[in-house]
């Protein structure tokens, strides 16, 4: 389904397919793809040259709380949800609001190929290879009006679908929010596949937030509605524990969690001997989104 | 009756042979390790897992003497192998977080043991069950005494709490998992609140 929102070449053309169950294959073809391939080179500015984690890793260690608590169950139980039609709701501080369909919400947009590297508040990151359209563009598309200062995003909470709904694990629906220049941000992105595939269930299909330089939690998943406002809106981690899950939510090593320190992140997928690495500020985007904050003292908004 | 069938079942088996038993969950990881069947992040399921059997040794332990009070079933040669048995399960888990999870970065050890409360709280458990493993052995309650030694063993309860805590406290949000265990663990602290033989209530 989400195929269709893909074009041009994409990971599927430059990587044999049996190659993303395994990451020590991928690096060896990455090699070989790398050398070959100009499509590599136009992810462009955005993307990381790190590698990716292989595709088993990022389909099978999820939080995706709607599924159940443990990183395996969305693996698990995503496998019943109904992904098409799809419809995204898009109200509040818009010049044409209403039920898009996701197929005409993002027609003739550009797919963008993005490798950005994931970090999760837990303290552990993954190397993630998106396909997806810029956010910036689909608001461009529905006419952001003057006064829309936050954009706010809706997950799917549908109870028979998903156990963790039905279970009330947290207050449903998941909802995320941005401030309008981080929307607006180039590297902020609606994905809708991974690896030049359409989105697994369990990564949040058929579209999803990703801002690379904030913690994972920010990226809503099995997104069904946008909202335009002019005030700072309701996020479900924020509302459930203030002290512990800012608005902001940046990755940030000087910035303690007061569960987790965040000076250093596993990052999956290397086994047993995986390599502690530094966290960086930003998550290494810094370059591109510092500007967005300098006025703010990030220990305070964090 | 089954009580009794226990007994009598259980008469061949030696206490000894309790860490025979004992080595089976650190067995079963070493195989899963080398079948590749810890999943994407093997790191994190060591901890858990290793974290997980000594809280359950813990509860284990803990159910020794109730049983004893209230089923009448007496498994109290049993109790020592268990307590020692959560100790090393407990050191194991210390061990991989140092090792494997936080990989010997000192500082970052260090802070987390100072402002982590659920790390804070861990840790206080395993200092607790360190001299209780210490003095798990005949010498060392014939060296302190019958009754400075049970005053010492009493530890285990503040360290069954704080394990407890402990895992409620590493949780986002409220998983029923740990709050199964708290609940247990509280349980069966307080069944040793129960008095001994009830006083005779006196007519009003
Ligand atoms: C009596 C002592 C302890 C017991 C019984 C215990 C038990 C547990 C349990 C049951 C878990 C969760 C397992 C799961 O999610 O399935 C856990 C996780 C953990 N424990 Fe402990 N623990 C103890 C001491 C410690 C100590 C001393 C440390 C470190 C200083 C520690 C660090 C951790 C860490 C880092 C995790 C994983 C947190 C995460 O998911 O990121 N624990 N422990």
């Amino acid at each position: 389904m989400a195929q269709r929102y893909n074009s041009g070449l994409g990971w599927a053309d430059v990587t044999p397919k049996a190659g993303w169950l395994n990451r020590r294959h991928l690096m060896m073809t990455m090699g070989a793809a790398l050398a070959a391939s100009p499509a590599l080179a136009a992810t462009g500015p955005y993307s990381t040259d790190e590698a990716p984690n292989s595709l088993e890793d990022i389909t099978s260690y999820n939080n995706f709380y709607e599924f159940g608590f443990d990183k395996t169950d969305p693996a698990a139980h995503a496998g019943k949800l109904t992904t098409s039609p799809w419809a995204v709701e898009v109200d509040g501080l818009v010049d044409r609001p209403g039920s898009y369909d996701l197929v005409d919400l993002l027609k003739g947009l550009p797919v963008e190929e993005r490798i950005y590297r994931f970090r999760c508040v837990e303290a552990w990151s993954m190397v993630i290879p998106w396909n997806g359209v810029q956010l910036s563009h689909v608001l461009d598309r529905v006419g952001v009006q003057p006064g829309a200062k936050f954009v706010q995003f809706t997950s799917l909470a549908r109870p028979e679908e998903m156990p963790g709904v039905k279970a009330g694990l947290l207050d449903w629906p998941y909802r995320e929010g941005l401030r309008m220049d981080e929307a607006m941000h180039p590297l902020t992105l609606l994905a809708t596949g991974i690896y030049g595939e359409p989105m697994p269930n369990q990564n949040g299909a058929p579209i999803r937030l990703v801002v690379p330089w904030k913690y994972g939690f920010k990226s809503a998943k099995s997104l069904v509605k946008i909202t335009l406002t002019d005030r700072m809106p309701y996020t479900t981690w924020n509302a459930l524990q203030p002290k512990e899950y800012g608005f902001y939510a940046n990755v940030n090593p000087e910035v303690d969690h007061p569960r987790w320190s965040q000076a250093s992140e596993r990052r999956i997928g290397a086994g047993l001997f995986a390599s502690r690495v530094d966290t960086q500020k930003f998550n290494g985007y810094g370059d591109l989104v510092a500007d967005l904050y300098k006025e703010q003292d990030l220990a305070r908004d964090y | 009756m089954l009580r009794d069938t226990i007994h009598r079942g259980l008469r061949p088996v030696r206490p000894w042979m309790v860490y025979t038993l004992g080595v089976l969950p650190a067995l079963l990881l070493v195989i899963d390790v080398f079948t590749g069947n810890l999943g994407v992040d093997p790191v994190k399921t060591i901890e858990h897992r290793v974290g997980e059997v000594a809280l359950q040794l813990i509860v284990a332990g803990l159910c020794i003497t109730p049983l004893r009070r209230f089923a009448g079933l007496n498994l109290i040669r049993f109790r020592r192998q268990i307590g020692v048995l959560a100790f090393v399960y407990a050191t194991l888990h210390l061990l991989v977080w140092i090792t494997l999870d936080l990989q010997f970065r000192w500082s970052e050890i260090g802070a987390d043991l100072v402002k982590r409360p659920y790390i804070i709280v861990g840790f206080a458990a395993f200092l607790m069950l360190l001299p209780l493993a210490v003095t798990s052995n005949n010498a060392a309650i014939r060296r302190m005494g019958a009754a400075a030694w049970q005053r010492l063993h009493w530890l285990t309860y503040p360290a069954a709490a704080l394990a407890g805590l402990h895992f409620i406290l590493l949780v986002k949000a409220w998983p029923a998992e740990p709050l199964i265990y708290m609940g247990a663990i509280l349980a069966l602290l307080g069944l040793r609140l129960i008095p001994r033989a009830a006083p005779r209530r006196m007519p009003a």
